[in-house]
């Protein structure tokens, strides 16, 4: 597939891989966090780790909506779900997540709700207009690149006056969460994460641009590289951070020029602007409650916030206290640290939200780490 | 979740819609987030939405860099 399989080429990993390895100081280590799900996948999958030295170690961060989604707005979700005139839809990822007491969205579909799948928010939209005694609510999850295309549906809804849809709004930022974890340490030093550079998020950039990254380079003077998902943009952009901290520079650079620029996407931010507004705190699995990290609707379009058509709210829920996702999503602990890991929670009994999703962590470990030593070529 | 992919304008439709082709499978996406494209353009294409273009030129120029640092 055109500009895919190009960055895929084996021979290219392993020359940048020698690069790496000559550029790298012996003498210290390099700690980069890749903030994004997606590079987790690729890492995981391309063996990217096992072509890196021993001295460059990728944390994971909590850049996967799904997981730090907290178990209580799940919940919400299944409790919308469970209401006859409701139909429920959402994309796949979420309809696996284990809410609390083992409900999930899939378990309430088999129960006798009405839970559909879909990959569009059009198709949600469509959804509605075919079904105008029922009201249809989308469980409106993720980052930066899921909430423009919210947007543009609550925009045709208004436009089409369609008086049965909802939705139930989960979206949050990548900025204020890589903030939080770049605070947390000093607050709680038991979990300190020691953070040398960040990878940046490919597709969030797309759409916010490299901009709001300045804020971090200069405020906690760590480098960021925005990286494309293939495995060599994976690789150029550490080459990019190991160059940058062997020079003690801590600046933002796009790996990504294909498809990033410095602001972005105008449309795209304007529209989510028209629709949503700051939530003022918003609580994330594994970061707790961070200010100011989520999106809500604005009041133009109150009447299409399920919260407040169904009058519900959210509870926090008590996490297994044995699942350690928590601290996997901050970097502070790895997956192979937990006492359930591959044994009471795999993919397919998944305990803990790191498990669920693809982009987890723990999913990725279990995955890819048992053949770790096969390095992808 | 994030993870959107590379694909080619094959047709224009209206304002708002094209379809295009990622590794030889068309389909409709919303065009509503990038504004007028033309066929041949390269997309980032998520959850039925293209959510910026790809600039053909800086995918090479990437290559071509990543080709000499792996070769240096
Ligand atoms: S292995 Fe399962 S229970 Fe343990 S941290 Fe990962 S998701 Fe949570």
């Amino acid at each position: 597939m055109k500009y895919i399989d190009a960055f895929r080429d084996g021979a290219t990993g392993r020359g940048l891989a020698a690069r790496i390895a000559a550029e790298v100081n012996p003498a210290r280590s390099y700690r980069l966090m890749e903030f994004c799900g997606g590079h987790t996948h690729a890492i995981f999958r391309y063996g990217v780790q096992d072509l890196l030295p021993a001295n460059v170690i990728m944390v994971h961060g909590p850049g996967c909506p799904v997981c730090v989604l907290p178990v209580g707005r799940l919940d919400m979700a299944i409790e919308l779900a469970r209401r006859p005139e409701v139909i429920l839809c959402s994309y796949g990822d979420m309809l696996r997540i284990p809410g609390s007491r083992k409900r999930s969205l899939l378990r309430a579909r088999a129960e006798g709700a009405d839970v559909r799948m879909i990959s569009s928010t059009m198709d949600a939209l469509a959804l509605a207009e075919a079904h105008p005694d029922r009201q249809v609510v989308f469980l409106a999850i993720g980052f930066e690149t899921t909430t423009p295309p919210t947007a543009a549906a609550l925009r045709v809804a208004r436009a089409r006056g369609i008086g049965n849809f909802s939705i139930l709004c989960n979206h949050v930022l990548t900025p204020a969460a890589i903030s939080n974890i770049l605070q947390a340490p000093a607050l709680r030093d038991i979990d300190a994460v020691q953070i040398d550079g960040f990878l940046g998020p490919a597709h969030v950039s797309v759409v916010i641009g490299s901009q709001p990254y300045e804020y971090f380079a200069e405020e906690f003077a760590r480098p960021v590289v925005i990286s494309g998902f293939e495995p060599l943009d994976v690789m150029q952009s550490i080459l990019m951070l190991v160059r940058q901290i062997n020079d003690g520079r801590a600046e933002v650079e796009n790996q990504y020029q294909r498809a990033v620029s410095r602001h972005g996407n105008a449309t795209a931010k304007a529209l989510v602007a028209d629709v949503f507004e700051l939530r003022r705190s918003f609580e994330w699995r594994g970061l707790g409650t961070v200010p100011y990290s989520a999106l809500k609707l604005r009041a133009a379009y109150a009447d299409f916030d399920a919260e407040q058509r169904f009058a519900i709210a959210y509870r926090p829920t008590p996490e297994n206290r044995a699942c350690a996702c928590p601290r996997i999503l901050r970097g502070a602990a790895r997956p192979t640290d937990c006492v359930l890991f591959g044994k009471q929670c795999t993919p397919q009994t998944p305990l803990g939200s790191c498990m669920v999703s693809d982009e987890g962590a723990c999913a990725a470990y279990y995955k890819y780490g048992r053949h770790r030593a096969e390095v992808t070529s | 979740m994030c993870h959107a992919v590379p694909a080619r304008v094959v047709e224009v439709l209206d304002a708002d819609n094209a379809r295009i082709e990622i590794g030889g499978v068309r389909r409709v996406v919303s065009t509503a987030l990038v504004g007028s494209l033309a066929v041949g353009d390269f997309v980032v294409v998520h959850v039925g939405f293209a959510l910026g273009r790809l600039d053909a030129a800086e995918a090479e120029a990437t290559l071509a860099l990543l080709a000499s640092e792996a070769r240096r």
